[in-house]
This record gives C-alpha cells, structure tokens and sequence, in this order.
C-alpha cells in the first residue's frame, strides 16, 4: 500500500494572500485533500503533524531572525520546497526596505521602534536554502497552483512557463494596450503565468510576476516613456511588488 | 479558586488570519493579565507610501491583507478621492459596491465554514469536518465561490483584483459578463439560508462584549463601501475627523497598535454594524436573523458567525439587486487629478471599519499615509473578551481552557496580516 503524500503550507512575512489561494480552489479542495494529506497549515487546520514533509509551500520573504532560523528547519523537513509569490520569490513588496533606511521606516511607523525586532532587509526564499520551485505572482494564479501539485501528485515536473506576458496576451487573443492605446505595460519583460489579466481589464501590467527570464528592459523604457511615463514614474513601476529582482533594481539606476 | 501553578503553550493559534499568542496570567483566581500577542513581522506600510504616486496606495495597500484587499483598495480611494475633491459617478459608487459584496461574501464564507464552524462542532479543520459532514462544507464552499466568481469577474482575481482604480475602473462588465455571476448568487443565497437554520442549531456559550460600538453610517444602506461614523453611545462624526476620536498607542507585547475611541475601549465588525444598523437591512436577512433568534442587536461574540452568516444573506442579496439595476457606465471611471491635500476615507471591511489617511503634496506624492486597520481596533476588546472568558471558566482543565481562548479569539475573526499578525497560548498561574 502506498502512503498518502503530506502537504505543509508555511507563512513568512506576507499578506496570507498567496496561501490563501489554496483555499480558493472551491471545486478542488475537498478532492486534493483526498489525494494529498494536508500534514499542517496553521490558517486552515489547528491539526499539525511533524514532518518531515512531501511537498512545502513557503509563502512570504524573510524579515526576521527567526524567520533565518525556521526556513533552514522547514528545508530540513521538505523532500520539494515550493515558494510562492513574490514575497517568497523577491521579497515582495517589503523589500522596498532594502534600498532605504529601515531604523528611520521602524520609527515612521511606531512610537517605539525599540520594541521591533526586524531585520534591515526583507529577500527571498532562495537567498538561504535551496529552493525547488517557485511560483510567481503577487498572488500566485491559481491554476498554476493546482498544475504545480497536479504535477507533483503524477510525479512529474511542473510546467512553469519563462516566456513574457506579452505571449500569454497573444494567446488570449487580448488587443494590445500598447500598441492600440499607448497604456504603458510591463508586460514585455514580465514572466508569464496569469493569463495576461490587466491588459484583458484595459490595464498594463504592472510586473507582479516578477522579470521573465533574461528581459530586454532597456528596449523597453524609451516605450514606456513615449507612453507618458516619466523617469520616476519608471523607477516606481519597477519597484513595487518584485522591487528587489536584480532586473527590475538595475534600470533604476541607469535611466537617462 | 485556589492558586494554582498553570502553565499552557500552544504553538501557533490556528485558524485566524496571520501570526499571533496569548498569554494569560492568573494570581490566586484573578487574571492579572490576559494579552494576544502579535508578532507578524512589521511590514512598514506607511513608510514605503511615502513618495508613491497619489493613484497607487489602492494597489499597494491592498497588499496588507490577503482576505480584505477590496477593503484596503476602496479605503484608500475614499481617502484619496475626497482629497482630490472628486466623486464618482452613481453607477461607478454602485459598483464599487457590487465589488465589495463580493468580497464580504468571500471572506465571510471563509471564516463561517474553513475556520470557525470546526469549533463549533469539535473538528481540527473544515477538511475533517467535510468526512463528518459534507454537505454543510460543500454549501458554504459553493457559497464562497460566488463571492469569489463576482470578485473576479469585476475584479479580474479574488484576491488584489486589478481592475480598481481611483475614480472606478479600469473597465467595466458588460451587463452579459454579470449573468453567470447571478446565478451563483441565487443559487448562494438558496443555501446561505438553508445553512442558517443549520448554524442556529449550534451550542452557543454566553459571553457579552462591555463596550462601545462603532461602525460606518449610511442614511440609505446597510454600510459597506462607505459612510459616517456612529457609534452606540450616540457619537456621530465624518471620516476627517477619525483620528480626533480614535488614537493608536504601542504596546510592548505585539506589533499591533491598540485603538482606543475618546480614550475608551470599543469594537468594530458584524456585532457592532448589525446591532447599529439592523433596520436596514432587507426584508430578507431581517427575516433569517429573526428566524435564527438573533434579534435587532447582538453582542455575544460567539454567535457572531449567526451575525456573519445574515450580512451574506444581505449581501447576496444585495449583489442581486445591484446586478438586476446595472446598466453599463458612459465611463468606466471618473478622472481623478491630483490636489495637494489631506483626505481620509473609511470603508467597511468584513471584520469591521478601515480608516486611511493620505497627504497629498504639490507634486502628485503621497508625503504620509495612516492606517488604522479594524484589528487594532479591536484589540483591547479582544483581550477584555479574553480576560472575561478565563475568569469565568477557571475550573476548566488546561486543555479545555486553552481551546476556549482559541475559540473566543476566533470569534472575532482577527486579520492579524493587519499589523501586518496569530497564536501561541501562553498561561502563566501563580
Ligand atoms: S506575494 Fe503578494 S499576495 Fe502573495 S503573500 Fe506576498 S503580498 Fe500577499
Ligand atoms: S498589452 Fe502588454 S502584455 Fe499584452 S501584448 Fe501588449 S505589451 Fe504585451
Ligand atoms: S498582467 Fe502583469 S501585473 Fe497584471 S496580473 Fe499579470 S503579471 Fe501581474
């Protein structure tokens, strides 16, 4: 008899919205849990089993010694180490410490910093243990999420694609914002995975699914200024939900 | 009560939203201190919206809470569209409300069925639950989709749509897109009412919050994406003049702030919307809060799931009738310019009000934001709840007890992600 496959689900520092996509599987929960043994997943279950585990999933970036120590713990119990979301895969949006000052960020927002145990930066997953997988997206999409365990459960590799939104666009067959309207998106050097959403709501994207592989970002700024945008608007839109990605950091630094 | 030593531990409380503990100090049969601890890690929030541009904190502030988004995103447009002194067309202000019942019925639904009724009933998680009864997890599971589905067809995903922005939307539905969406709805609003009379049944233990209440005020609808503020003692006050009544302090033992309202204890989130604005409700969620024994006002923490369960028959409801009324707008949003001014805007989110505040300054940036998020708020009511329920139930073994402090946190459906925070137990007896 084969034994049922273990699940755990882990928060780091996040907003919960990333785990919380699991949740969101109405039609599929029950039927995954039959499949795979949800072992522990402290939002949904007060039930928790010691590892180690099949498969973790790691939502949230690392803000806290704490946080140092249980990654290195979570490894340790993990046959497969799944981060998802950009918090777990670049630090997501906390990270915009990282290029300021965080005693002066700790002290905007409480009356006594002294009492806040923070570490000075916030990075991803992969920058302290090895990581097998990582699912991107500020959230991650749902159905990548259910293929990456789908996948997992028929022992085979998840089909995470590295290409641009941009082709996720063409293959919904959505007009281009760009090229019908001017509406500065990121889309060209955003990897895919959501569908191509925003351009399919009339919006740009804003890269919440981190650089795609090797992107031309250099090819796209003079577009994005051509579209209206200004050189602070540019070093903004790069630095929000991915900001700590090497390739959305670098053009920050040498714009015209 | 004799002292006795007791020491309890649980590792994480399970089941709420973020990261938090409890400790709780007995001397002699007096709780001396009975404290939820919050220690999510800070995420600065107010600090990195410094220097964005005034259309972007709906987008980033949402990122605060993976369960509420719409409530960050609509808080914040509040804020920012007053502050530029602009308001939105009728049929945008309807959809935005048609947003929001999306997400009250999603995050509602999530908390009644995936979190809070394996309490009531004695099972670890809604997945052991649903081998006992499936039936009643797959109702509520139904029922939450349909907040998620409209969520995401007008949002564009259930969790941090894309498709809001200051002044409305980026596009909007066409009246076809919302037929699919109707009928979840009716089909959720069939088994949200099958599902009271089930809940009702529950074994509900007697507890009474002993404070104010506050919620927002609307002079034509049961509260939701926006309004004044009133509260239980009569107190009545626009969103601008939050902060002149509502002020956060620190406390050494979370990363939370705790509210206060005129220097007093208070509460926000269904008991206090509901018993502060029961007449508006429709005929409908009226009908099944009677039916459930409820009545025009509720301030037992632990039935607030019976509260939860008629604001999304409300809210199904609602989206119904929000649905049947849509025409498609002449724009999809209206434009918004920036003004170098201070705007404050309040919404509210399903476990209760969320104020923001932003200053605008004379080069379209954000120079400070404030956020006070319904968890602090409700935070030393919390712990006062706490304090009550472990004073009255001292005789209770160790296990016993540590479960009813779950339970009676649970009750109040904390986002703990606020503090951007969930829960060890601690029990010191001496
Ligand atoms: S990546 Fe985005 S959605 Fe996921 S946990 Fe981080 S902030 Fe939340
Ligand atoms: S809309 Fe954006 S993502 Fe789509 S094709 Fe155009 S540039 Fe690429
Ligand atoms: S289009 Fe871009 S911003 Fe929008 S969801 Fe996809 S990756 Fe994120």
């Amino acid at each position: 008899m084969t034994t049922t496959p273990t699940l755990a689900v882990w928060k780091f520092t996040s907003c919960d919205g990333c785990q919380l996509t699991l949740l969101d599987c109405e039609d599929e929960l029950l039927a995954l849990a039959g499949q795979i043994r949800i072992a522990h997943f402290t939002e949904a279950s007060s039930a928790a089993e010691p590892g180690p585990y099949d498969v973790s999933l790691v939502e949230g970036s690392v803000t806290t010694p704490e946080e140092l120590r249980r990654i290195t713990e979570i490894r340790e119990q993990s046959r497969i180490l799944v981060a998802i979301g950009a918090c777990a895969t670049h630090g997501g949006i906390q990270a915009l410490r990282n290029f300021a000052d965080t005693a002066e960020f700790t002290s905007a927002v409480y009356a006594s910093p002294e009492y806040i145990d923070t570490l000075a930066t916030s990075t991803p997953i992969s920058d302290h243990v090895p990581v097998d997988y990582e699912l991107r997206g500020c959230p991650i999409d749902r159905r990548q999420l259910l293929d990456t365990l789908c996948a997992f459960l028929a022992g085979r590799a998840p089909d995470i694609p590295n290409t641009s939104v941009c082709t996720e666009c063409k293959r919904r067959g959505t007009t281009c914002v760009t090229v019908a309207e001017g509406i500065p998106c990121l889309g060209p050097v955003t990897q895919a995975g959501c569908g191509a959403l925003c351009p399919a709501y009339h919006r740009g994207c804003f890269g919440c699914f981190g650089p795609m592989a090797e992107p031309n970002i250099h090819a796209l700024l003079p577009i994005l200024r051509v579209n209206g945008m200004s050189v602070d608007d540019v070093d903004r839109v790069f630095a929000t939900y991915a900001a700590a990605a090497p390739e959305f950091a670098e053009p920050r630094r040498d714009q015209p | 009560m004799t002292s006795r030593s007791r020491y309890l531990k649980v590792e994480s409380l399970a089941r709420v939203e973020g990261e938090g503990a409890l400790r709780i100090v007995v001397d002699r049969g007096v709780v001396e201190a009975a404290e939820l601890h919050i220690y999510e890690p800070p995420r600065f929030f107010e600090a990195l919206l410094r220097g964005r541009a005034y259309t972007e904190p709906p987008d980033i502030t949402s990122r605060i809470c993976g369960i509420c988004p719409v409530a960050y995103q609509v808080s914040a447009c509040n804020a920012l569209e007053q502050a530029c002194g602009v308001e939105l067309d009728p049929p945008l202000i309807d959809l935005r409300r048609l947003l929001y019942c999306g997400e009250w019925i999603a995050s509602h639904c999530l908390h009644m069925f995936l979190l809070h009724i394996p309490d009531f009933l004695g099972y670890p998680d809604a997945v052991a639950l649903a081998r006992a009864e499936p039936g009643l997890v797959e109702q509520g599971l139904s029922m939450k989709k349909a907040g998620n589905t409209l969520l995401e067809v007008l949002g564009g995903r259930a969790i941090h749509p894309v498709n809001v922005k200051l002044g409305g939307f980026y596009s909007v539905p066409d009246p076809r897109d919302l037929a699919p969406v109707a009928e979840r709805l009716r089909a959720g609003l069939d088994a949200a009412v099958r599902t009271a009379r089930q809940i009702a049944r529950f074994d509900f233990p007697d507890a009474e919050l002993d404070c104010e209440l506050l919620a927002a005020d609307h002079p034509e609808r049961y509260p939701i994406e926006t309004g004044e503020i009133h509260t239980s003692s009569g107190m009545r006050f626009p969103a601008a003049e939050f902060t002149r009544h509502v002020v956060e302090r620190q406390g050494r033992h979370s990363t939370a702030l705790y509210a206060t309202l005129d220097g007093r204890r208070y509460a926000t989130g269904p008991l206090a919307r509901y018993t502060l604005n029961f007449p508006q409700l429709s005929a409908t969620a009226r009908q099944v809060a009677n039916e459930i024994g409820l009545g025009s006002a509720c301030r037992n923490p632990f039935r607030s799931i019976l509260v939860r369960l008629v604001e999304v028959v409300y809210a199904m409801e609602e989206a119904l009738t929000l649905i049947a009324g849509y025409r498609r707008p002449l724009r999809p949003a209206v434009p918004v310019r920036s003004r170098a001014r201070t705007g404050h805007g309040v919404s509210e989110a399903p476990r209760g009000l969320l104020y923001h505040r932003y200053d605008i300054g004379v080069d379209g940036l954000v120079s400070a934001a404030e956020i006070i998020p319904p968890t602090s708020q409700n935070q030393a009511a919390m712990e006062e709840d706490l304090r009550r329920v472990v004073a009255a139930n001292l005789d209770l073994s160790d296990a016993t007890l540590t479960a009813l402090c779950e339970r009676t946190i649970r009750n109040h459906d904390p986002c703990i992600s606020c503090s951007a925070h969930f829960l060890t137990l601690d029990m010191v007896g001496r």
